[in-house]
């Protein structure tokens, strides 16, 4: 079967938990070389253990992407790990102070964080990454974006302005790399069971939010779809909600 | 000429001289490098240096409390790099002017900050040149180089140079000790301008070790073999473009001595994959890859500048940096730029710019 994951180098950015951890692992799983970037080492070691442990290829990089002088940092210490990058997955995001605050009661400095971490470093990032990738004519840039990026959702004024701006720039980077081979599409993965969505909306019903390891198979797939989604596409991924439940898990759950 | 104490304010716009070795008549034209693509025609071929830079310096001290600075300047294996030894003082100095690190012998450890190594060798030519093995390896060792060490600096700045500043807007993979200044002027403007005008591009990474360390002994034995990586794609770019009567425009020293160097590995014939060369390029080199060469603009007393003869001619190279030095073309790495290359300034070449 064609897996154009295989063998590939994979930069994921919030890799020690919720979707960048189920990605990790899902990417490892398809023979991809993970290099996952977050800032606990702790948390982070425990992703490639597991990694690991599964015969999957995993490195850690202990940086916040919202350091300016990280961004060379991550970029040399992944190619040193898994050679020149083809899949650069910005997914790090902080939703700032929770519970969160109406946009009059938000603190000048919690907006500015908001933007340093889910759209400053993914573009410094992006822009670290993505000129290697022309230069060898092919690459994937994805930007993990959220509903709130469309919808405004009352006290998501933060996040939301944060990844509407991150889905703008993945529009015009596609623009303006028409041609070149380097794809980037805008994913949002839906409403999951994260500790983010947690923090979030504490009183959520989890039955009703995805589990990200599915989420992450179908972001997964759609990486190794030909031709896949058209450069700057937005795409929407909606899993059926299960809490818990692995790809595997749901499918073995269907036998009685 | 004078080096160029700070980075320009935007990186693709420098002073350019252009050298055609070929054309009769004009040979020599000033301009900018937002020209460059003026000077190519559709089915030439630009290899660059993919190697990113690392930062290759490290301040620690020995056992006794002496200061060290080691500079790396090439890796030898997952917990090895070799390095050159610097006594107390920075990069405020010349490096000739520099004390000399205090007399180690093998098994001496030193320490930068929370990263500790132990000497494994020295090298006959002097006590400085060193073979460091660090006490962790791998991905380990390079989080510890990221967070202790700096890119080499060099006395004639007016401020410290930060990593950014000395990376090129492709570069990848972390190989090279110090930058490989020729392609610093190439913004993504340029490349994809002279991709609409059918120009290719490709690349290779070489690690590019130090210019030079201030220690006569040292400095009379560079260049140090270099390792580079040549992939398939950019092997048959160049058969290609050769075969097509295109030119293949090498991106500095390091490019043209990893193309040449595999080929003179081979007989002449290029070959794709990783390899070592210790090539040197004299006045009396006749490259059998490379047609032309951008580079940093360089003085007559420069060991780049003898590489440069290869490609211009002594006599023509001579008239370009008497214009350089007349003009106040700056050099070093955040220099002035010159291309050398036959035709670039043809009739026909003007036309179709």
């Amino acid at each position: 079967m064609n897996n154009p994951i295989a063998g590939k180098g994979v930069l994921l950015t919030g890799g020690s938990r919720g979707l960048g951890r189920a990605l990790g692992l899902a990417l490892a799983r398809a023979g991809a070389r993970v290099v996952l970037v977050a800032r606990h080492a702790d948390e982070l070691d425990e992703v490639v253990a597991a990694i690991r442990a599964a015969g999957g290829e995993a490195h850690a990089v202990v940086a916040d992407v919202a350091d300016k002088d990280a961004t060379t940092a991550i970029a040399g210490q992944a190619a040193a790990a898994v050679g020149p990058i083809d899949v650069l997955v910005n997914n790090a995001s902080t939703l700032g102070p929770v519970p969160l605050r109406l946009l009059l009661d938000t603190d000048c400095e919690d907006l500015e964080r908001a933007l340093a971490v889910n759209l400053v470093g993914p573009f410094r990032l992006t822009k670290a990454i993505a000129g290697p990738m022309v230069l060898r004519g092919g690459g994937t840039i994805v930007n993990v974006t959220s509903d709130a990026a469309t919808e405004a959702y009352e006290r998501w004024g933060a996040y939301g302005a944060s990844k509407a701006a991150l889905e703008q720039l993945g529009r015009v980077w596609a623009a303006e790399l028409a041609g070149t081979g380097v794809r980037v599409v805008n994913v949002d993965p839906g409403e999951m069971d994260t500790r983010m969505h947690a923090d979030a909306i504490p009183d959520a019903d989890r039955a009703t939010l995805a589990d990200p390891a599915r989420v992450a198979a179908e972001i997964v797939a759609l990486l190794q779809a030909e031709p896949g989604p058209a450069p700057g596409a937005r795409v929407a991924i909606r899993t059926a909600p299960g809490a818990g439940a692995s790809t595997e898990a749901a499918v073995a759950g269907a036998s009685p | 000429m004078k080096p160029a104490t700070t980075y320009p304010d935007r990186r693709d716009d420098v002073r350019l001289l252009v050298v055609d070795p070929l054309t009769p008549g004009e040979s020599l034209r000033e301009t900018r490098t937002t020209a460059l693509p003026d000077f190519f025609a559709p089915g030439d071929l630009l290899v660059v240096n993919d190697a990113a830079t690392v930062p290759a310096s490290l301040r620690g001290r020995d056992a006794a409390g002496n200061e060290i600075e080691a500079r790396l300047i090439a890796a030898r294996a997952e917990d090895r790099f070799g390095a050159v030894l610097f006594g107390a003082g920075d990069w405020h100095q010349r490096t000739e002017d520099r004390p000399p690190p205090p007399a180690l012998s093998i098994g001496a450890r030193l320490r930068f900050g929370a990263l500790d190594a132990e000497i494994v060798a020295r090298a006959a030519a002097s006590p400085r040149l060193v073979e460091l093995r660090f006490a962790v390896g791998g991905d380990a060792l390079w989080a510890a180089l990221y967070r202790a060490g700096r890119p080499v600096q060099y006395s004639y700045l007016a401020h410290d140079l930060p990593l950014w500043a000395v990376q090129t807007v492709y570069a990848a993979r972390p190989w090279a000790f110090e930058m490989p200044s020729a392609g610093r002027p190439l913004s993504w403007e340029i490349l994809l301008a002279l991709r609409r005008k059918g120009v290719r591009w490709a690349s290779l990474t070489h690690a590019a070790g130090l210019s030079s360390t201030g220690d006569p002994a040292i400095d009379a034995a560079l260049p140090l073999a270099e390792r580079f990586d040549i992939p398939a794609a950019t092997v048959r770019a160049v058969a290609e473009t050769r075969a097509r009567g295109g030119r293949v425009v090498a991106v500095g020293t390091t490019v043209v001595r990893a193309l040449e160097g595999a080929a003179a590995r081979a007989g002449g014939e290029l070959r794709a994959g990783a390899g070592e060369t210790d090539l040197v390029i004299t006045p009396a080199f006749r490259p059998r890859v490379v047609d032309g060469i951008l580079s940093g603009a360089h003085a007559a007393h420069e060991s780049h500048f003898s590489l440069l003869a290869a490609f211009a001619g002594p006599e023509r190279l001579a008239a370009a940096a008497a214009h350089a030095e007349r003009a106040g073309f700056l050099t070093h790495e955040l220099g002035d730029s010159m291309l050398v290359l036959p035709g670039a300034l043809a009739p026909a070449a003007r036309a179709a710019a």
